[in-house]
């Protein structure tokens, strides 16, 4: 075990919230077709607020803290936030799509000491990029930022959401990310809106396709062992958590809601009207999140893909029941292996119905202010 | 002659953050992670710039460890040469100012 995720383990069992994702605003220079915020602001935090927000999370012990959005240069008090979590010693990382960095904000980014920043890039064609952002010119402003951010000997990394529209233009990405010498990760993941609209699942890519990404070398590695069938799982593996949402990790939104995770829309309480400390340790909804083991999930505890599925209980939690089975990750994992899951075949399937996703009955049970995404990208190496 | 001093500060590039006793240092130049135990953490807090590191291996190490001066000063020593060669920590025989506005982790 690496010693950072010995650290991981550790915050994970004392249940100290080692990461926390910020977004800083909803607003955004881009309209992505596949993105689901309300981009109008309802009542963001102030600057002091979030200077308040940082100090508190410090003290609970929080490391790593990611600024996102919407846009986060979109704030004009965003450097001075990021000067002040500096000042508090995060390990800072930015997620943005960068078409407001030049020079001088590149080499702004390099004094505070920015660990890494992540940047959305479609696809290696200009065209295709700027139709999916609506934003003309976005490519090619993007592109100059991460010139810009590189020469500054920043680290980045190119996210690369996957959809029907730029489906085929994966290998070019990672192709313009080592030319551009930054790490790429992809994600084949599209996520409902945060009104609860499902009409953005259509963009996700084909079953067939994405059986063709998990059978990509380039992409997931040695893939043998990523497609390999599902072992049985273990009493250890029965005992244990989805992920760490809610255990180290949580999200809070530009509104001070303070949620599991980013695509997991059960509000725990408001930053606003009680301490940040307060909601993690004594929220009964962080205490419910906390306690489901595998062995207590309707669906997934009976299935054969228990102990290596990237089952996300926000996702499921959307669908209807975070002890339930999420959808699109019983796809993935039918895709990645080729073995029916527990919740296919309750349902008499032998392969997923839909790929689209439309035919997912997505139920929201409370209201929600979210950001969702980042489900399981898959990590390569420039 | 008089006795020449070490000042000790943190640089400005990394990140550090307590966990049950023991802190966590990351330099986001190279991404090199550490935890350092009890008494490496005595030290890495105290590192303002402007103390001599001496006075901190007498006033905190010593004080709080129980431990003989002269092997606190070697691996004090030999602790403050490994991060700084991370570059996690400044040294300098002059005082340093270069930390002076991070809070202390």
């Amino acid at each position: 075990m690496s010693l950072m995720s010995e650290v991981g383990q550790k915050a994970f069992d004392l249940g100290v919230p080692i990461a926390v994702h910020l977004d800083v605003t909803y607003r955004c220079n881009e309209r992505c077709v596949h993105c689901y915020l309300d981009h109008d602001d309802h009542g963001e935090m102030t600057t002091s607020e979030i200077k308040g927000v940082l100090d508190q999370l410090a003290e609970a012990g929080v490391f790593f803290l990611t600024f996102s959005g919407g846009e986060v240069f979109l704030r004009r008090d965003f450097f001075e936030l990021v000067e002040h979590a500096r000042r508090l010693m995060f390990n800072v990382k930015i997620k943005t799509n960068a078409v407001m960095i030049h020079e001088a904000e590149a080499r702004r980014l390099r004094e505070l000491g920015i660990d890494t920043i992540q940047i959305s890039v479609y696809s290696h064609r200009a065209e295709v990029h700027d139709a999916i952002t609506k934003l003309p010119h976005s490519f090619e402003r993007t592109i100059n930022a991460i010139r810009f951010l590189r020469e500054q000997g920043l680290r980045v990394t190119i996210a690369n959401v996957l959809m029907t529209a730029n489906s085929s233009d994966h290998a070019g990405v990672q192709k313009l990310a080592a030319e551009l010498d930054v790490h790429y990760t992809l994600d084949p993941t599209i996520t409902p809106m945060m009104d609860g609209d499902t009409s953005v699942l259509s963009l996700r890519i084909p079953g067939e396709e994405l059986t063709e990404v998990f059978h990509n070398p380039a992409l997931v590695g040695n893939q043998e062992e990523f497609c390999a069938p599902p072992k049985p799982p273990s009493e250890q593996d029965l005992e244990g958590y989805s992920c760490s949402a809610g255990h180290s990790f949580c999200y809070i939104s530009p509104y001070g809601d303070v949620f599991p995770c980013v695509q997991f829309p059960l509000p725990t309480g408001n930053i606003r009207q009680q301490k940040f400390l307060d909601i993690w340790n004594h929220s009964p909804e962080m205490k419910e999140v906390r306690s489901i083991q595998a062995k207590d999930l309707t669906t997934c505890s009976s299935c054969s893909h228990v102990s290596s599925c990237t089952r996300c209980p926000g996702l499921a939690y959307m669908e209807g029941s975070m002890r339930g089975p999420s959808t699109a990750d019983c796809e993935k994992s039918f895709y990645r292996t080729g073995v029916p899951t527990a919740n296919m075949l309750q349902q008499g399937l032998s392969k997923p119905r839909s790929t689209s996703g439309n035919t997912v009955p997505l139920i929201q049970i409370r209201p929600l202010q979210i950001q969702p995404i980042e489900v399981q990208p898959v990590e390569i190496p420039a | 002659m008089p006795e020449r001093c070490t000042y000790i500060a943190r640089s400005t590039a990394i990140a550090a953050r307590a966990l049950a006793g023991e802190m966590m240092v990351m330099n986001s130049t190279d991404s090199t992670f550490f935890t350092l135990n009890e008494v490496a953490t005595a030290i890495f807090q105290a590192a303002d710039g402007r103390t001599p590191l001496r006075d901190i291996v007498r006033d905190r190490i010593c004080e709080q460890f129980d431990v003989d001066i002269e092997q606190a000063q070697t691996d004090a020593e030999q602790f403050v040469a490994e991060l700084s060669g991370h570059g996690i920590l400044l040294v300098s025989s002059q005082p340093l100012s270069s930390d002076s506005t991070r809070e202390t982790p």
